[in-house]
């Protein structure tokens, strides 16, 4: 019997989407590893309050660790507290989302704990009285099985794979010493577009190539975008012309992304880009080559000139939505 | 200045993967083998910083197999001073065994500046960087778009969901590059040739106990076959019907 | 985008090359890739040579790669010198044109007849791409009869006066040096020819781009025109004697061509190759028609043929062993096949083999300028005739 301790991650004093899900990985584990869950919030003073939901998603008890230099991500005092938290208190597993911060964190608390590491899975379970898990490797096109041999692992979960249902429990708050360490400070965070989801994250993307033509109209995918409450995601080709930002590219060398809905708006579907995006749940493809790769992949495609067809379905998508 | 630069030969995920007879590793049979391209930012950010202080060394560093010296090979014909292959057949699947071989290296090197692509194009575990930085006790930033150093300090950009963190940090410190750090150089021809006189010291990997077992390695299920639902916005109506009903993503 | 070309290498000629060669060849190849085939295009149909990339070319070391260090040059083995050219063409020929006309006819003149002080004023900076030369040779009625030339330069008290009218000169109107050939002594006497080193800029030099080229359009074809031009004693490359000078220079150049070419086939083949696996008719992709096979199979044989033989003439050339008729017979062979690939290709690709889209119908006719310069398939089919007869049958 071991118990699973999930670190979660908070923006401006609010829990992110993904804390839930990891709230809820480590209540699925630690069910099958007969033991309870701890969730672990880091924060400023008076972040005790973003914890409060998380018995709702499984947390046993939800450990808040506050200092001044919380407010932020603080790389060495979140490492520092976790893994001093982890060593008091007979976890078998050390669970973090694999957000842009979570995949900063977790080798930290890794190396910190000396414990093995396992980076962004799928699937994390117990078996054998070890700690597994399932991981796409080799951009998307294998899927590994990982077994950690020691008494704790350290495992980070791709966000919007773990949709978290409802596990009621006690989520019991109790405060843990915050252990700070300044050898990095993160002086300020420049807020991208206001609102701008990220795309990593969404649970719907819409995303543009080349097909476009020009920087000029990817303004139809905003709108559909918009429409869709989704993301933006660009292939490399336009962002390496320079059309889009990088923190919008989808694929081998950009984002991987497993959203419910994936559109992909005048992309061929090269093997980079099916690497980001593969693991969708329902894939749409509009291109005027029938021939195009992204075809293959997609479960539901049209063909034909995306400048008629993007408006429409953008209109059809708001009808929907309103009525 | 001197700056050790970490890099790892990687297949190219160009070619198609086929799983090897031991169902836990890729068969490498007529594979081509690269420098990661995330490593290709940190050498060229390496060679950049050198250059900026007028002169100084960089370090090339690769744990891997015999074959790796090629990957240091190209590294020093981009412009790198020597290489150090720290050796082992299997490169084991726990990034703490690698990240320990690496820090008892890099350790009494003294180095400025450890560069790291911010993970390896094969296994994506965005670990050996960080971890590297944790056994040595040093400041580290991860995936990192822009650099600038100033003295004994610098300042750090890396991309986060919904905006840009920027960090500070001083040195030495352990830094992990992000694709858009730089635009790495094509090695000059010159450059090609004159790798060749550069040394690269051979020595075992004092790697530490690997404690991650890869039990398997699978293609991922095929997706179910999708459909064409029609072409030209006629075909619209249709596939927001499907998405609705069928799909059940709207 | 399509997945990255990868050479064609049937026979494993890769593990015959140096890790260096190697590394020579995929950094070319990715570089091309990179930058080269997204602006060609546009490039060829605009008739315009890429001079935007001439600066990138040089970092890299592309001109006179095979020349000296002590020069600022990369100090390459003739093996990797072919692979850059294969490279390169893959890309253009009008590309490979001009860095074969920069290096082996403007660089390699000025290194083997030149004095030392031309050789340092001249060599680093074109090695860096900083000046560009040409070279004239051929005149409006002196093709394949270069002896023939009517250009003269006369001696005076200060230096050379020289005459004469120079045409098909590749970087003719984008040069800043040109390597003038003329006939310092009678005009029947091919004996006095000598090379001059003439800035473009000097009074009396002037070139025009010759227009309506159907080939090689993305590159500069110009006529020179000298009207008593007036150089210094030291523009003479004291080095030079007779014709023998500038066709040492066209050996060097046609060397370069041999593996050029070579380069177009792989392009045109791969290619081919690619659009018959996925270009379906008849409820198939074409690649499963025996015609279609047919020729697929036809196009790697001539290939692989070429490459092994271009292979051999570089490891003589090494050893310094290469003599002009078997870089003819190298020329002569891998352009006519490469011509013939192309063609195939073209065909095989049906309509769309006509978009400048794709690359066949443009290596087609850029390789038919390739055919005929630098000695055309007929002369080097009767340079192989007298090489092996002992009888010229040239007249």
């Amino acid at each position: 019997m071991a118990n699973v301790l999930a670190v979660t991650e908070q923006r401006d004093g609010a829990l992110r989407k993904t804390s839930h899900e990891v709230v809820w990985a480590a209540r699925q584990l630690a069910d099958a590893m007969g033991g309870t869950v701890d969730a672990l919030v880091l924060g400023a003073p008076g972040v005790d309050a973003a914890g409060a939901k998380l018995g709702e998603v499984g947390a046993d008890r939800v450990l808040v660790a506050e200092d001044a230099s919380f407010g932020r991500y603080s790389p060495c005092g979140y490492a520092g507290t976790a893994a001093a938290v982890a060593k008091a208190g007979g976890y078998g597993a050390v669970l973090v989302a694999a957000t842009a911060a979570g995949k900063d964190l977790a080798p930290r608390i890794a190396a910190r704990l000396a414990a093995p590491l396992g980076t962004d899975v799928t699937g994390v379970a117990f078996a054998g009285g070890k700690v597994t898990a399932t991981r796409p490797v080799y951009a998307g096109k294998a899927v590994q099985q990982l077994r950690f041999d020691a008494p704790l692992a350290v495992v980070s979960v791709r966000p919007n794979t773990f949709a978290p249902g409802s596990a009621a429990k006690a989520g019991a708050p109790s405060k843990v010493p915050a252990v700070a360490q300044a050898r990095v400070v993160v002086r300020e965070v420049k807020a991208a577009g206001k609102g701008k989801l990220d795309v990593a994250e969404a649970s719907v993307v819409v995303s543009g190539g080349r097909g476009l033509k020009g920087p000029e109209h990817f303004a139809l995918v905003e709108s559909l975008a918009k429409a869709l409450g989704a993301a933006v995601g660009a292939s490399r080709a336009v962002v390496d012309a320079g059309w889009r930002p990088h923190a919008e590219q989808v694929g081998q060398t950009g984002k991987t992304v497993s959203p419910q809905l994936y559109v992909a708006v005048g992309i061929s579907g090269a093997i980079q880009h099916l690497a980001g995006m593969r693991t969708a749940k329902v894939i749409v493809a509009i291109n005027k080559d029938k021939d195009a790769p992204i075809f293959q992949v997609a479960d539901y495609g049209i063909v034909g000139d995306l400048f008629e067809i993007v408006p429409r379905l953008t209109e059809e998508i708001a009808k929907a939505k309103a009525g | 200045m001197k700056i050790a630069v970490c890099v790892k030969r990687v297949p190219d995920t160009e070619t198609r993967i086929r799983i090897g007879g031991d169902g836990a590793s890729i068969d490498e049979a007529g594979v081509k083998f690269i420098v990661n391209p995330y490593d290709e930012f940190a050498i060229e950010e390496a060679l950049q910083r050198r250059e900026k202080a007028g002169g100084g060394e960089v370090v090339v560093v690769a744990l891997g197999p015999d074959a790796a010296q090629e990957t240091i090979r190209s590294a020093l014909a981009m412009g790198a001073d020597r290489g150090v292959l720290l050796k082992t057949d299997r490169i084991p699947a726990d990034a703490l065994a690698v990240a320990q071989a690496l820090a008892a290296e890099l350790k009494d090197g003294g180095y400025d500046l450890v560069l790291f692509g911010k993970m390896a194009v094969d296994d994506y575990n965005h670990g050996v960087g960080p971890m590297v930085a944790e056994l040595l006790g040093l400041p580290c930033v991860t995936a990192i778009s822009k650099l600038e150093l100033d003295g004994g300090k610098g300042v750090a950009e890396r991309e986060i969901e919904g905006g840009v963190e920027v960090a500070e940090f001083a040195l030495p410190a352990v830094l992990t590059a992000e694709k858009g750090l730089n635009t790495p150089r094509y090695p000059a021809l010159k450059g090609i040739m004159a790798a060749k006189k550069k040394p690269i010291e051979v020595k075992p990997a004092a790697l530490g106990e690997a404690r991650v077992a890869v039990t398997g390695l699978a293609l991922p299920p095929d997706r179910k076959a999708g459909r064409i639902v029609g072409e030209g916005p006629d075909a619209v109506t249709e596939l927001v019907r499907l998405l609705r009903t069928e799909a059940k993503v709207l | 985008m399509a997945p990255r070309y990868e050479g064609v290498d049937f026979y494993d000629v890769g593990a015959l090359l140096s890790e260096e060669e190697r590394a020579v060849q995929d950094t070319v190849r990715q570089w091309v890739d990179e930058r080269l085939m997204p602006v060609i295009n546009q490039r060829y149909l605009e008739g315009r040579f890429p001079l935007e990339l001439v600066p990138q070319m040089a970092e890299l070391g592309l001109f006179g790669a095979n020349l000296p260090e002590a020069y600022g040059c990369a100090g390459l083995n003739n093996v990797a010198y072919g692979l850059i050219m294969q490279e390169l063409e893959r890309g253009d020929s009008g590309v490979r044109s001009f860095a074969s006309v920069q290096g082996a006819l403007v660089m390699y003149p000025i290194h083997a007849f030149g004095s030392e002080e031309q050789r340092t004023r001249w060599l680093p900076k074109m090695a860096a791409g900083e000046v560009i030369g040409c070279f004239g040779l051929t005149e409006p009625d002196y093709g394949s009869n270069p002896g023939g030339m009517i250009t003269t330069a006369k001696e005076t008290k200060d230096g050379w006066v020289i005459n004469g009218a120079k045409m098909w000169i590749t970087n003719g109107s984008t040069a800043n040096v040109a390597i003038i050939w003329a006939k310092t002594g009678a005009l029947d006497d091919p004996g006095g020819i000598r090379g001059f080193i003439v800035p473009t800029d000097t009074p009396g030099f002037s070139a025009k781009d010759q227009k309506g080229k159907l080939s090689l359009r993305a590159s500069d074809t110009s006529e020179l025109v000298l009207q008593d031009v007036k150089v210094g004693k030291n523009a003479l490359l004291p080095g030079s004697r007779g014709l023998k000078s500038p066709l040492s220079c066209l050996t060097q150049a046609r060397y370069g061509i041999a593996w050029g070419a070579l380069g177009a086939a792989m392009g045109c083949y791969d290619e081919a190759l690619r659009y018959a696996k996925q270009r379906v008719m008849f409820g198939k992709p074409i690649a499963a028609f025996q015609l279609q096979q047919q020729r697929l199979a036809e196009m790697l044989t001539e290939i692989t043929k070429a490459q092994l033989l271009v292979l051999q003439l570089g490891r003589l050339k090494d050893r310094g062993k290469a003599t002009p008729q078997q870089v003819s017979l190298a020329k002569r062979n891998n352009v006519d096949m490469a011509c013939d690939v192309a063609r195939e290709a073209r065909r095989l690709l049906g309509a769309n083999g006509i978009l400048a889209e794709y690359t066949a119908m443009r290596h087609l006719a850029n390789l038919e300028s390739v055919y005929t310069y630098e000695g055309t398939h007929d002369m080097h089919t009767l340079i192989l005739g007298e090489a092996v007869t002992g009888i010229s049958a040239f007249e």
